[in-house]
């Protein structure tokens, strides 16, 4: 069963501008599923349309077979939001905001405390129930949002930019908590821009431009695409010129540091090779950019100049 | 789906609210009222005499409770519908399977409730001024219940279409509390002559304050049937409309 279908999905706005341009989009339930795009391309729109935060201007959205039109309660019982900013009431206690919004689910107060202490648990966040909310860092009030969008176990939950400005040890730590939450057997559509996040953590994945799904695949299919990887080399001593390797398309970017283009049919193996005849030792490589953010890069800028 | 938990998650929420913060709520009209019964009741009232057989402060008391309730009721659902607009915490709501009836009950209680504990501690007060026995109870409660239904369905309305922290003082400030003074709070419209008559006679609010005043002390300028089908009839007008902008999502969604 899909845990969502979009269909013929549009949105122009008040001032004209067309957000959404008749998508289609279709993710599995235990999916993890990756939703990406530039700013401005469409996918906060989708997002509100599917949490009922924006009216549609016509097409349809179902939550496991219920339709957000016709059947509401039931659609929305299913799904679950992290928005992409701080909207609870600042003024609320953490305890209180997640019990609040167990309550609108229809959560008798019994199991809405039992469930507020498990989410605000596996938030790691139970020693902080009784904080004003406004007293949380800005990785706890996010963590805060992630526990109100679980309490009433929803089966699809949506994370909207996540771990946008959180340091690089609560993002992992939300990694974690993501992944184990998807185990769980909870589909998770998220967007992001961290793209190195959603290559870890996303088995599909659908790219949104100009408010047109410009792709829609699984992850290792689109990577397996990348006929180019960029690598960067430390060198064990400074170059006098750059050496010229057929192929391979290199650039010095340091005086101990090149950057090669490297076709996968040729591969690495003959590039060691013939830095070793030019008598170039190389101490380390790493990759120049996320593999995700070169094919992100190569459809969005396709789509643009295909526009134009 | 059962939504009696949503509903009453709501209202709990709002009763938090007004008394988490009771100074700002519950206390000034204490004060207020306390001195309008000294100033107005004891001060200028003995020089004044009665209207239509009440002692002057007898006669000031229904109207102050009720310009309390008005003004109360009509600011609880305002603050609070518009902050939670202005925070984007309404999503919470707009997220779950809450019916807009739901939303609009909620919000409409929690301004009701606090209209009716500020004109309780009003008339409280009132007690150590006037010494009121109460007319008829049933028109005393249901009017006093159905002007807080009426301005707390007004201040949701107001907070709805706001679009500033602006637009939520104007309609006070502006239009409500001129509304309850010229009300009939302080005179009787008979006082009045001419074409100040027929005005006073076009506010909404004077016909409530009469009925209230009716209920309390047994004296009214108007017919209390005529108080009861104007009241009752901007309470449908306003629950429509007020459902209608949830339905649309006017001012609330993109």
């Amino acid at each position: 069963m899909n845990a969502l279908s979009i269909r013929k999905l549009r949105k122009t706005y008040n001032n004209g501008f067309e957000a959404l341009k008749g998508i289609n989009l279709d993710v599995e339930e235990g999916d993890f599923f990756a939703l990406l795009g530039p700013n401005g391309a469409g996918k906060s729109t989708a997002i509100g349309i599917i949490s009922s935060l924006v009216n549609e201007s016509s097409g349809s959205v179902s939550i496991f077979g219920h339709d957000l039109k016709t059947d509401r309660s039931r659609a929305k019982s299913c799904l679950g939001l992290v928005p992409q900013e701080v909207n609870f009431n600042q003024f609320d206690t953490v305890k209180s905001i997640v019990i609040n919004q167990a309550g609108y689910y229809g959560l008798p107060r019994k199991l809405a405390l039992q469930r507020t202490e498990h989410c605000l648990k596996q938030m790691d966040l139970w020693d902080k129930r009784d904080t004003v909310s406004r007293r949380l860092s800005g990785g706890m009030k996010r963590r805060v949002m992630i526990a109100r969008a679980m309490v009433h176990a929803p089966k699809l939950l949506i994370l909207d930019e996540p771990t946008a400005g959180v340091d690089i040890e609560i993002r992992r730590s939300m990694w974690k908590m993501m992944e184990a939450v998807n185990q769980e057997g909870t589909t998770i559509i998220l967007t992001t821009h961290y793209l190195e996040e959603a290559e870890s953590l996303c088995r599909n994945i659908a790219i949104i431009d100009q408010g047109l799904i410009v792709e829609n695949t699984d992850m290792a299919s689109l990577l397996a695409r990348l006929h180019v990887d960029h690598f960067i080399l430390d060198l064990a001593e400074s170059l006098a010129n750059v050496p010229v390797i057929a192929g391979y398309q290199i650039e010095r970017i340091a005086e101990k540091i090149l950057s090669v283009a490297v076709p996968k049919e040729l591969g690495l193996n003959q590039l060691f090779s013939q830095l070793s005849a030019h008598n170039i030792k190389v101490i380390s490589l790493k990759n120049k950019s996320n593999r995700l953010e070169q094919l992100f890069m190569d459809l969005v800028e396709s789509k643009s100049t295909g526009a134009e | 789906m059962n939504y009696s938990i949503a509903l009453k998650t709501l209202v709990i929420k709002e009763i938090s609210r007004f008394v988490r913060i009771w100074p700002q709520t519950l206390l000034p009209p204490a004060i207020t009222t306390a001195l309008y019964f000294l100033i107005f009741g004891k001060l200028i009232g003995g020089r004044i005499g009665t209207i239509n057989g009440a002692s002057y402060m007898d006669y000031i008391v229904p109207g102050i409770i009720l310009m309390s309730v008005i003004s109360h009721s009509y600011a609880n659902v305002v603050s609070s519908f518009y902050s939670t607009k202005f925070q984007r915490n309404i999503e919470e709501l707009l997220v779950a399977p809450v019916p807009n009836w739901v939303i609009l009950a909620g919000y409409v209680s929690g301004g009701i409730i606090r209209g009716l504990l500020v004109g309780l501690v009003v008339a409280l007060i009132s007690l150590l001024f006037a010494d009121i026995v109460v007319n008829n109870v049933l028109i005393t409660l249901s009017m006093a219940l159905l002007t807080a239904t009426l301005f707390s369905l007004a201040g949701f309305i107001n907070a709805v279409l706001a679009e500033s922290f602006d637009d939520i003082s104007i309609i006070p400030n502006f239009i409500l509390t001129p509304l309850s003074y010229l009300g009939g709070v302080f005179y009787s419209v008979e006082m009045l002559e001419g074409v100040w008559k027929t005005i006073s006679r076009a506010n909404p609010i004077l016909y409530m304050i009469n009925a209230f005043r009716y209920g309390l002390i047994g004296v009214t300028d108007v017919s209390i049937q005529l108080a009861y089908m104007i009241t009752g009839g901007f309470i449908v007008v306003l629950m429509f409309f007020s459902l209608f902008l949830l339905h649309k999502g006017i001012g609330i969604k993109n």
